[in-house]
């Protein structure tokens, strides 16, 4: 296929391995890698600054029903990544010949291929570093930049070749007054702009004036509450642990249990999907399935679909729609609602406004009942004005009643958010949400 | 058949030869860290064997300090072309970051040394098959009730070599043998889904097949169905302030939020203040700051054999000791690297880690350990009047200066007149890590002293999971914050 440079080498190293196949072995070569920058910043100084190159390719050797996988790191240097292919292949088939057939595999057959390649705008790391500078001058700024160009591909023994070449850059820092009080921000995309980052610069500032007030110390008790987009990226990123897969609905272990065992709902304008066709992650998996534009997981508070891995597919009986084997959203969207973004403080009135949620987990999984702590820019507000930051509180809360009963509405107008998570490699999953209005969320400490 | 994922050292040798001939001498500081990583992964889940999952990973770290800069460059490319390039890119990023940095020269040592982890029987002693037969034996013993809807028994195991070489001579290489076990169990009715763990993923451990012995992964299986089930008709624990004891599973996770991760000098420093945090821990403390109770004795500890992160260096070079974090109840020592000592002028250890080769080093916990005391479990339960003893981890949430917690576990039973009774349900607690360790009014002997770790400590901008050791007994709290769920 045509394509960049490394598309082509990795065209090269699985036809190549194609040709090492015996009898009816069929190859699966999921491809990952990356060019990244990281910039580490603490007190507007660099903490650590480098570049990761790395590539990897994924191989699953089947023959009928058996199958063993490995995944091998690639040098780049043509011989040196033979030679390592052709060792795994060889303990894989060793490995395959003691293995029993796999009920559950599932790989496409006739899948089509595609090519996805993204322009390269990125700002070289001088000039980033010297818009950060600018940022952090006067400030105790503290954060990452990252970017560069992530690869992922997808090449079978039987022709099929898919690839994903995306070049992204995304700054994620907080501006700090003292202690935990902080402002924090993010800026992503594909392309820098200085007067985008400027304007998201002066917001967090003026978020540090309204820090600086005397932080208010709020008890445990319910209150109203706004949850800002990045706030709601928290919970739904929850919710995605368990509550949108097959598997986890078959057996059991998804947070929605009460969805299907007492009938219980989300508020009926409460809409979740995954929303491929909008996101920055490929749509294509390991098993070389393509994920469809939009997979709605939720829709009017109900159940719509779930996401289907190939391996739960054939354990379910149902059709696949190129989930990941893990079965999580990698591009969440949750659908926009009636109140007006521009009068959020309005609409809550008095009550507390979180701006970010931190280090979240289930209480009660089975109940879907959250606890997790507000973080960064929390306000009290009263009468529809910020009067004061206030001291972190735990929250303890049903997601049935925050995005349920005790849901007032959802903003008009959604945020786009890059995740800027980077365990292994740079993340290309993204979310797409509004902010929620609740007439009451529990606090306990 | 490849028995042992330990061919590396071989390939090792061949590329510390190539390596070494690229040292710089012409800088002020130069490191190369070489890592090389085999792994297996085994599970039978619901009587399926599912495809096993192998793993090899080679690169380097290059990393250069001069001119008052530091950077570092990390490829897969391990040929004299790609270690070229990756030298020339760490200079750049010294010479871009030069009057920049945090702090502007290495104050890094030239070590040599080696460490091995040990091994009494190793996996090469067994055939992949009978590996999955093991497993498909426990997985199977895990299925015991129409209630139970799924069960999975695993293993995953990883080879990790590393190389660490400086251009002022310094030579480390480390091998590392973690094996982490697994068996998950989980039964429903109705809305009622309860599931039991081995120890939640606690009991890995460095090592061979022995690691499974430690245990006892044989005999696992029908004991935690069993008290899955028993939890699926058990009430849900009572809310209330009692007295909680935990026993060593819990212990390690409540040693890791709100023990560990405080003293981490990066946190105090403010490196995590973006993403993990920031500690309530403040430079003055360190000597005089009551932590917990006069039982409470904490150490730093790479020496244990057979625990997740012993070490003989850690990855900057700096030779690891024992060292006392908290010494009865009072704080003494954070959890801070050669650079962030530099930094904070404060006292600190050999845990400056990184958890692949391409990420850098930063302060990490690494063998975290609560002492024994003298309490047997039996003398610890006889002086609770109305308590709660849990069991395995199985939630986990702290704010972000550490001090705010709330966790949750899978198994509990209620302490009455000194005695353990009822099983219960859904349990957690709360409380807030600077009160919650003066609490502490017993700990367990050496007899209920357990050595485990995990596999998933999460840090760091660019992000890194990484593996830690935490050793713990039974512990006793007075007067806890105490719920339960549906």
């Amino acid at each position: 296929m045509a394509g960049t440079d490394l598309a082509g080498r990795v065209d090269d190293l699985v036809t190549w391995a194609t040709g090492q196949l015996r009898g009816d072995e069929v190859l699966l070569a999921g491809f990952s890698g990356e060019e990244a920058d990281f910039v580490r910043f603490n007190n507007g100084a660099v903490r650590q600054a480098g570049s990761v190159s790395q590539r990897a390719v994924e191989l699953d050797l089947v023959e009928g029903a058996r199958h063993a996988r490995s995944s091998v790191q690639l040098t780049g240097d043509t011989d040196l990544d033979r030679a390592r292919v052709a060792e795994e292949l060889r303990i894989l088939r060793e490995q395959r010949a003691v293995l029993p057939e796999d009920p559950y595999l599932l790989y496409n057959r006739d899948g089509a291929s595609s090519l996805r390649v993204g322009r390269n705008d990125l700002p070289g790391p001088d000039a980033a570093m010297a818009e950060v500078a600018h940022a952090a001058r006067g400030r105790d700024l503290v954060g990452l930049y990252s970017a560069g160009t992530t690869y992922r591909g997808f090449a079978s023994s039987l022709g099929q070749r898919n690839w994903y070449e995306a070049s992204t850059f995304a700054f994620d820092w907080s501006f700090y007054l003292h202690h935990d009080k902080a402002a924090k921000n993010s800026y992503a995309g594909f392309s820098w702009s200085a007067d985008e980052f400027e304007r998201k610069v002066q917001w967090s500032a003026r978020q540090l004036e309204v820090l600086g007030r005397p932080a208010a110390v709020r008890p445990p008790g319910a209150y109203r509450a706004y949850l800002a987009p990045a706030a709601m990226v928290e919970l739904v990123d929850l919710l995605s642990w368990g509550g949108f897969g097959l598997k986890s609905h078959r057996t059991k272990q998804t947070p929605l249990l009460r969805m299907v065992t007492e009938g219980a709902t989300l508020h009926p304008s409460v809409r979740i999907s995954e929303d491929t066709a909008g996101g920055v992650a490929p749509n294509f998996q390991s098993e070389g399935f393509t994920k469809p534009d939009e997979v709605v997981l939720i829709d009017a508070g109900r159940y719509a679909d779930w996401l289907v891995s190939p391996r739960s597919a054939r354990e379910y009986d149902v059709p696949t729609n190129g989930a990941s084997s893990w079965e999580s959203p990698e591009s969440l969207s949750v659908a926009a609602g009636a109140l007006p973004a521009d009068s959020v403080l309005d609409e809550l009135g008095t009550g507390l406004y979180i701006g970010n949620l931190w280090y979240l987990n289930y209480s009660d999984r089975a109940a879907c009942r959250t606890t997790g702590m507000t973080r960064f820019a929390t306000f009290w507000v009263e009468g529809g004005e910020i009067v004061a930051p206030v001291e972190v509180l735990r929250f303890d809360d049903s997601l049935f009643h925050l995005l349920g009963d005790k849901l007032v509405g959802l903003t008009d107008r959604p945020e786009v958010i890059l995740d800027t998570a980077s365990y292994g490699s740079r993340s290309t999953g993204s979310y797409r949400l509004p902010g929620a209005v609740v007439e009451e969320m529990v606090f306990t400490l | 058949m490849t028995q042992s994922l330990t061919e590396e050292p071989s390939l090792l040798d061949r590329y510390e030869q190539r390596l070494a001939r690229h040292l710089p001498g012409d800088v002020a500081y130069a490191a190369f860290r070489l890592q090389i990583e085999r792994s297996e992964g085994l599970a039978v889940r619901a009587g399926v064997v599912e495809p096993p999952g192998n793993g090899f990973e080679a690169g380097v770290m290059i990393t250069i300090w001069d001119g008052g800069g530091m950077g570092y460059a990390a490829t897969s490319n391990l040929s004299d072309a790609g270690i070229v390039a990756a030298l020339a890119e760490a200079r750049g990023w010294a010479a871009r970051t030069a009057g920049l940095a945090v702090l502007g020269a290495a104050p890094l040592a030239h070590p040599s040394g080696s460490f091995t982890s040990s091994v009494e029987r190793p996996f090469a002693s067994t055939t992949l098959a009978e590996r999955i037969e093991l497993l498909r034996a426990q997985e199977q013993r895990l299925r015991t009730d129409d209630r139970i809807v799924d069960s999975v028994a695993s293993l995953y195991r990883t080879d990790i070599d590393t190389l660490l070489l400086t251009n002022g001579g310094g030579r480390v290489r480390q091998s590392f043998r973690n094996v982490y076990p697994n068996l998950r169990v989980t039964a429903n009715t109705g809305a009622n889904t309860q599931t039991r763990t081995y120890g939640g993923g606690a009991f890995c451990g460095q090592g061979g097949l022995e690691v499974l012995d430690r245990f006892g992964f044989g005999d696992a299986a029908p004991r935690l169905a069993e008290q899955a089930i028993e939890l699926l008709e058990a009430p849900p624990c009572p809310t209330g302030t009692m007295d909680l004891l935990l026993a060593p599973d819990q212990m390690i996770l409540q040693i890791h939020e709100s023990i560990g991760h405080p003293l981490e000098l990066d946190r105090i420093l403010g490196d995590e203040r973006n993403f993990a945090g920031t500690s309530f821990v403040r430079p003055e403390m360190f000597g005089t700051y009551r932590y917990g109770s006069e039982l409470l004795n904490v150490t730093f500890d790479p020496t244990v054999a057979g625990q997740m992160a012993s070490y003989a260096f850690d990855d900057d070079g700096t030779a690891a000791t024992r060292t006392h974090l908290i010494r009865d109840g009072i704080l003494e020592c954070g959890l801070g690297g050669t650079i962030s000592q530099a930094r904070s002028g404060l006292a600190g250890v050999a845990n400056s880690r990184a958890c692949a080769w391409n990420r850098p080093p930063i302060d990490r916990m690494a063998n975290l350990n609560v002492e024994p005391g003298t309490a047997g479990f039996t003398e610890l339960v006889g002086s609770v009047e109305r308590g709660v003893y849990l069991e395995t981890n199985n939630s986990w949430s702290i704010d972000d200066s550490r001090n705010k917690f709330q966790f949750g576990c899978e198994y509990g039973r209620l302490i009455e007149d000194g005695e353990l009774t009822t099983v219960v349900r859904n349990p957690g607690y709360r409380g807030i890590s600077a009160t919650f360790w003066r609490s502490l009014r017993g700990v367990g002997n050496a007899d209920t002293w357990r050595v485990m770790g995990t596999p998933n400590c999460g840090k760091g901008e660019p992000n890194q999971v990484i593996w830690v050791g935490h050793a713990a007994p039974a512990c006793l709290f007075g007067s806890v914050d105490v719920f339960g769920g549906r």
